[in-house]
């Protein structure tokens, strides 16, 4: 504002004149669209409210007890961490296998990085289905292929025992290229010379060099990308309401379902708000973490 | 990175193309089904071409059983009508938020980080209620409405337009502009590479969303596409999966295709996530 600071108090109080005008409309929506609402569902958390009914009543923290004995939502959070704890680590340990990979050389940057990437783009539920063809138990190309080398041929998707594992693998399927996209970033970042100076230190394979090198410099990436991902995965629904529908018999019940279920199928808005807020907290947990972990470690030298 | 020869090069690339195998066989044998026909698919072989041709089988029993078309056209109204709100509102604010001084400033950008930590799945249920109360439930306004107010876009361009000059402002008010033929005239010409990011964020985001059409959503000619997938299987079409395979490839075509002609602009406005949270 220097140039129109002669003009002193006046400026400033046009200014604000026109800055609420300008943000008007982004408050108002903003007000109906997500505060409100927020409001509205940490109330309705604490009510036996239901769709449809006349009424309701506050009831404190019964909803909150009322999970602790629900078998449906036990399922429901176990099958999420154990989703989260499948598709995390592997689909972040392949990112950075491909990361480095595409970066190690010139041939084909482009090509992979794009082949890996669409997944990203690709409507889910639709891929899903595609999925779901390759996975099927009889005429699923996975099974013939398995038959053929003599192995066990699972019913991925429609036994409990695999169903957690099948929609981890194509979480894994689809958070890869995000990931890899992320990583790439952060390797083009890493000064030169410090490969240079490592060699000079002693690291002649490509696999000190990484420890030495590319895994502490990659750190704050790694965070984020940690963070991202679990954040991403907490949120999966496509997969499991177009495949599974969190069967069979519950083995791949997950949070956003157990929500979408209670609320919209049963109804039941004051429990499904309930089940709401254990969501947010779990995600705002998370990035908690991660910003008390990138003050702290933000300084990697 | 050395350039090294392509004997040297090979295990690299090796490893990278099973992996790519991986990660397109279900588009690769999302085509190949397409145009197989039904005993076929059952015959569970791993040939990908038919011996028999069953495009013009599957297709059409896609084009007959459901308005497919109307799916895609639900799907670009939805994420244009979304975008088009989001930049309109989105804008203007984060202008007055990056070049304006005024009392209350500091408050309206801190709910503006504590939109951005709230999922939209949270908000679910009384958004529900609300267009349920105005009568808006199955019409294009439930399905634009609640996504409006893009706090992720405010933040964005908030960030891009405190890097435009200040000079460049004073001079075109010294030219006698107001300030909404500022944003809109001299900001957002100078913001297009944030817009574009953002533009592409948002239309992938919605055209693939799922829970909240789901909710909203009864009637079949609202229909988005990932609706009209399910319904699709859930009618017609459970164990055909020729013409299931036709019908998931249509939808997921017209983004997949804009990705490959502008992969760049793509995974920088989808990764440009990241700055969320």
């Amino acid at each position: 504002m220097s140039g129109t600071r002669s003009l002193g108090g006046r400026r400033m109080r046009s200014d604000a004149g026109i800055a609420w005008l300008l943000t008007l409309p982004a408050i108002l929506a903003y007000l109906a669209m997500i505060l409100l609402p927020l409001l509205a569902v940490l109330a309705l958390a604490f009510t036996d409210y239901e769709f449809g009914a006349r009424g309701f009543r506050w009831i404190g923290l019964a909803n909150f007890a009322d999970m602790l004995s629900d078998r449906t939502f036990a399922a429901s959070i176990r099958n999420t961490v154990v989703y989260c704890l499948f598709v995390a680590p592997l689909s972040i340990g392949i990112a950075l296998a491909l990361a480095v990979l595409i970066e190690a050389g010139a041939r084909g940057r482009a090509f992979y990085r794009a082949v890996f990437f669409l997944p990203v783009v690709s409507l889910t539920v639709a891929m899903a289905t595609a999925w779901q063809y390759l996975l099927h138990p009889s005429i699923g190309p996975v099974n013939a292929l398995l038959r053929m080398v003599g192995a066990g041929t699972p019913n991925w998707l429609g036994s409990s025992d695999w169903v957690i594992v099948s929609l981890g693998f194509i979480g894994v399927w689809e958070n890869v290229g995000f990931n890899l996209v992320l990583f790439l970033a952060g390797l083009t970042a890493i000064p030169r010379e410090l490969y240079a100076a490592s060699e000079i230190d002693g690291a002649r394979s490509g696999w000190s060099k990484f420890w030495l090198v590319t895994w502490p410099m990659l750190g704050p990436t790694m965070l984020f990308v940690i963070i991202i991902t679990m954040t991403r995965s907490i949120r999966v629904f496509d997969t499991v309401q177009t495949l599974t529908q969190g069967g069979p018999n519950n083995a791949s019940e997950v949070l956003l379902r157990t929500i979408y279920q209670e609320g919209f199928h049963y109804f039941k808005f004051g429990y499904s708000a309930a089940i709401t807020l254990v969501f947010l907290v779990i995600v705002l947990g998370l990035m908690l973490v991660q910003t008390r972990l990138i003050d702290r470690r933000v300084h990697y030298g | 990175m050395q350039d090294r020869s392509l004997i040297n090069d090979l295990p690299r690339l090796a490893l990278l193309s099973l992996a790519a195998f991986v990660v397109l066989a279900p588009y690769i044998w999302m085509v190949a089904v397409s145009v197989k026909p039904q005993d076929e698919v059952f015959k569970a072989s791993l040939s990908l071409i038919p011996q028999k041709w069953a495009l013009i089988e599957n297709y059409g029993k896609v084009l007959k059983t459901i308005p497919i078309w109307t799916y895609i056209v639900n799907g670009l109204i939805v994420c244009f009508g979304i975008l088009f709100f989001q930049i309109l509102f989105a804008v203007p604010a984060a202008y007055a938020l990056a070049k304006l001084n005024f009392r209350g400033r500091e408050l309206i950008f801190g709910f503006v980080m504590l939109g951005l930590l709230v999922p939209y799945q949270t908000t679910a249920l009384p958004l529900y209620l609300g267009i349920h109360q105005l009568g808006l439930l199955n019409s294009y306004t439930a399905l634009i409405a609640p996504f409006t107010c893009s706090v992720f876009a405010i933040f964005l361009f908030r960030q891009f337009f405190r890097a435009i000059p200040d000079d460049l402002i004073n001079a075109a008010r010294i030219d006698g502009m107001g300030e909404f033929s500022i944003v809109w005239r001299v900001i957002v010409p100078n913001a297009l590479p944030a817009a574009t990011a953002f533009a592409i964020f948002s239309v992938v985001a919605h055209w693939n969303d799922l829970f909240w059409p789901l909710i909203v959503i009864q009637k079949g000619n609202l229909y988005t596409p990932a609706m009209g997938i399910l319904a699709f299987r859930s009618v017609e079409a459970g164990e055909d999966y020729g013409a299931l395979m036709a019908a998931a490839l249509l939808v997921t075509a017209p983004l997949v295709l804009a990705f490959l002609f502008a992969q760049r602009r793509f995974i920088e406005g989808i990764t440009m996530t990241g700055l969320k949270g």
